[in-house]
């Protein structure tokens, strides 16, 4: 195979036992990589409801066709798939970096880690060999810390390490899993599932050439997408970053601030990208083989929280900062360190803060649960204190670190308005109640609330629809862009490089073509995008949700704008969501209830999956 | 007789280079029609995310490689200064790895001798240089060198005058 290679292996964790197995070309081409065949391969070794710390849970690290190659960002890619401790449902996370790169040359397209280890353990892939080597002495250090100290143990400086901080030991249900120091598969809990298994980290060493199908017009593919990168499609990522959406969203109204209380921030001024890239950005960074760059490494020079070091992107400094009502870049900096620390995925970390600090100033939570914490919107030494004792579950903490949804059942006392979230997973920097286009997205993401799934909301900020406004024909486009996405997903492209892709499903054929040699026609890729977002709906449905989850978060619903400017008034009321589900399912070619007909899944040559749908779908 | 250096190597400014590793791919798929950063002639380190840099051969005035060499294997192109592994020669013993100061010299990881950038001589140019998508390497001479740094070094010192003058 091209692109492709080949193996995929089994590491049973509770017997020490590992083996491979050829890839499934028929799987290959139907599911592409990355996201897609990690959900493929997990509905093949589990049983329906699960539960996500069982060692009978698999956790599926997969990478992407492209991956190893010098396709720019694509090279890169790799994905976790699991059933997610917050959603119950699809847990996936990519992230990039080199990593995936060095799994692919150890010539694997796939790992499927399945049961749990007796003690803290590592698994040391080199090449064909695969260990599982002891980690007591690696548990509760950072990911950081691990990964040095298996360099070191293992004696070679590029190998490649994977790893889970203290949260993810301790089953903080937003705990992530961090590669490079930095690059972090962020949502969706699956550090969780990996510290539900004992296992800290993965090494990976490859030292095998990977090939493409037809090298030579790759090459030339390869050259256009450098010359692409340097074009307008990249600018905002390789100059201001996408902390640049501060100013804009704000000035839009769509920039939740404060757990939602308000739409946007006095203080937005001072944590803008702009205030960032003056004063804190020490340099910009690319992962392996990209041709752009974006990674902005921000460093604090003075101050209390001198020192600290982080790469910072929108969604982070966005929920550790405005939606805790915080206007200090050097305490939001300190704040992603801790998250890179312990291991936590940084939006849902600075969501849960904002949420405890709401509880805290309308008294359901108190000094007295905080353990002294005056958690009030704007203290940024409470965002500190509070996310240390997220990461080791201490006293509030605890509670906390269970996400909104859980803490807020376990607070009681009218918690759950405040728990802002779709399917257990925590919201990000849009404000649905004023980009409708983008709360259909939200509300039907398959892994939760996520930006990353659909990208609904550049039609709202840009302006190409009225965005106040919910309407048939938002269906259409949410299936659209979202058939883009799990494309992206699963060759695993960067989303930041989707906007060099001028002719979409065309170039990604074309990529996928020249990559694999499997001649592939833009209309079959963009089938293969439907068929994946499918295949995740499956997924959701063998576990139990369904319509009724596929919901937004109650102050969405509840609790119009309250500032004066262009989103004034705006929430999205129950007649809303159901015209704009309905819509979506009816593009989907779903039923009312959300459900993939048989029809559909046969046109989608998903036939021996129908069985997941078999008697749940209600007779017309 | 006062002669300029003509000697080029490549070089990466630290202050440019992101550590993207496209110089590595780029590499060994000029050489080896590979995708594979062991089969590279440059190599990146990250040090930290701050701290990134492609080192490759220097083509040092008096190579310590070619002096480490027990089996004569390598030598020095007076003309142009390249490093020339004889492939029969070498054992793959490692000398020449460990006498360089700058990790230029691999072991290649199938034919068991050491290998070198050569500029890409066949191609006219490097490739690495060509292709990196920062600007951060560059075909240089130690006299370029030395003017880069001082022009920096000036600017940096002249930080505030420069802001007020024109740019020339």
């Amino acid at each position: 195979m091209y692109g492709y290679a080949g193996r995929i292996l089994h590491v049973d964790l509770t017997t020490g036992k590992t083996h491979t197995e050829p890839l499934n070309e028929d799987y290959a081409k139907k599911y592409i990589g990355g996201i897609g065949l990690g959900m493929r391969l997990w509905l093949d070794h589990s049983k329906p409801g699960v539960d996500p710390f069982s060692p009978e849970n698999p956790l599926i690290l997969t990478t992407g066709p492209t991956s190893g190659t010098v396709w720019p960002t694509g090279g890169n890619g790799h994905a976790f798939v699991s059933k997610s401790p917050q959603s119950y449902g699809v847990g996936e996370s990519k992230s990039h970096g080199s990593f995936g790169t060095e799994l692919k040359r150890a010539g694997y397209d796939a790992v499927i880690f399945k049961g749990k280890a007796e003690k803290p353990v590592y698994v040391w892939i080199d090449d064909d060999s695969v260990q599982i080597l002891d980690a007591s002495h690696l548990w509760g250090k950072s990911p950081a810390e691990t990964e040095d100290a298996i360099k070191e143990e293992l004696g070679d400086f590029y190998i490649r390490v994977a790893a889970i901080g203290p949260a993810g030991e301790k089953l903080v249900r937003i705990a992530c899993i961090i590669n490079e120091k930095t690059r972090a598969a962020g949502r969706t809990g699956m550090g969780a599932v990996m510290g539900s298994k004992n296992l800290k980290a993965i090494a990976v060493r490859g030292t095998n050439d990977v090939r493409v199908a037809k090298p030579d017009e790759f090459m030339e593919f390869v050259k256009e997408f450098h010359e692409r990168m340097k074009g307008p499609a990249t600018k905002k990522y390789r100059t201001l970053g996408t902390p640049e959406n501060v100013l804009v969203h704000n000035a839009l109204q769509c920039m939740p601030t404060r757990n939602y209380n308000n739409a946007a921030f006095e203080g937005a001024e001072k944590v803008s990208g702009e205030a960032l890239n003056e004063r804190y950005v020490a340099k910009i960074i690319g992962c392996s083989s990209c041709a752009m760059r974006c990674e902005h490494i921000c460093v604090v020079q003075e101050g209390p929280y001198k020192g600290a070091m982080a790469r910072v992107e929108y969604e982070p400094l966005w929920a550790l900062g405005p939606y805790c009502g915080i206007d200090r870049l050097d305490a939001i900096i300190k704040a992603s360190e801790l998250c890179n620390y312990y291991g936590v995925d940084s939006i849902s970390a600075g969501v849960i803060v904002g949420f405890a600090m709401d509880c805290y100033e309308n008294g359901i939570l108190t000094e007295k649960d905080t353990d002294g914490i005056e958690a009030r919107f704007g203290n940024h030494e409470a965002l500190v204190k509070l996310l240390e004792k997220m990461g080791k579950r201490e006293g509030i903490g605890d509670i906390l670190a269970e996400g909104v949804k859980i803490a807020a059942e376990k607070i009681g006392k009218g918690a759950d308005k405040l728990a802002q979230h779709i399917k257990g997973v925590e919201v990000t920097g849009y404000d649905l109640r004023c980009l409708k286009t983008a709360a259909l997205g939200f509300a039907v993401s398959f892994r939760g609330a996520d930006h990353n799934r659909h990208g609904a909301y550049a039609f709202d900020v840009k302006g190409k629809v009225n965005r106040l406004k919910a309407e048939r024909g938002r269906g259409k486009m949410v299936k659209d862009i979202e058939d883009v996405y799990t494309v992206i997903d699963s060759m695993i492209v960067c989303k930041f490089s989707r906007g060099t892709y001028y002719k979409e499903f065309e170039d990604l054929a074309k990529l996928y073509t020249l990559v694999t040699g499997f001649e592939t026609t833009p209309e079959e890729i963009r089938l293969k995008g439907e068929r994946i977002n499918n295949l995740a709906r499956l997924f959701n449905i063998r576990e139990g949700l369904g319509r009724k989850d596929d919901t937004l978060p109650y102050k969405v619903m509840h609790m119009p704008v309250p500032d004066e400017g262009p989103s004034k008034g705006a929430y999205v009321s129950q007649e809303e969501l159901d015209l704009l589900l309905d819509d979506y399912y009816e593009a989907r070619g779903w039923t009312e209830e959300g459900i993939p007909t048989i029809e559909k899944l046969k046109e989608l040559g998903m036939d021996d999956l129908i069985h997941i749908v078999e008697g749940k779908i209600k007779e017309a | 007789m006062v002669k300029i250096h003509e000697r080029k190597f490549v070089s990466a400014d630290p202050d440019k280079c992101v550590g993207c590793q496209v110089c590595e791919y780029i590499c060994s798929w000029e050489k080896e029609k590979a995708f594979n950063p062991l089969k590279s002639r440059i190599r990146v380190v990250r040090l930290n995310p701050l701290v990134n840099l492609s080192l490759t051969c220097r083509l040092c005035e008096e190579p310590p490689c070619v002096a480490a060499c027990p089996r004569d294997a390598l030598t020095q192109s007076e003309e142009t200064g390249l490093i020339m592994v004889d492939e029969d020669k070498c054992n793959g013993c490692g000398w020449c790895i460990e006498a360089c100061d700058y990790g230029a010299i691999s072991l290649h990881p199938e034919k068991k001798v050491v290998f070198v950038c050569d500029l890409c001589k066949d191609k006219g140019e490097p490739q690495c240089v060509k292709w990196c998508p920062e600007e951060a390497l560059d075909l240089v001479t130690a006299d370029v060198l030395a003017q880069k740094s001082r022009i920096s070094a000036t600017r940096k010192l002249f930080q505030e005058a420069l802001k007020v003058t024109p740019a020339t």
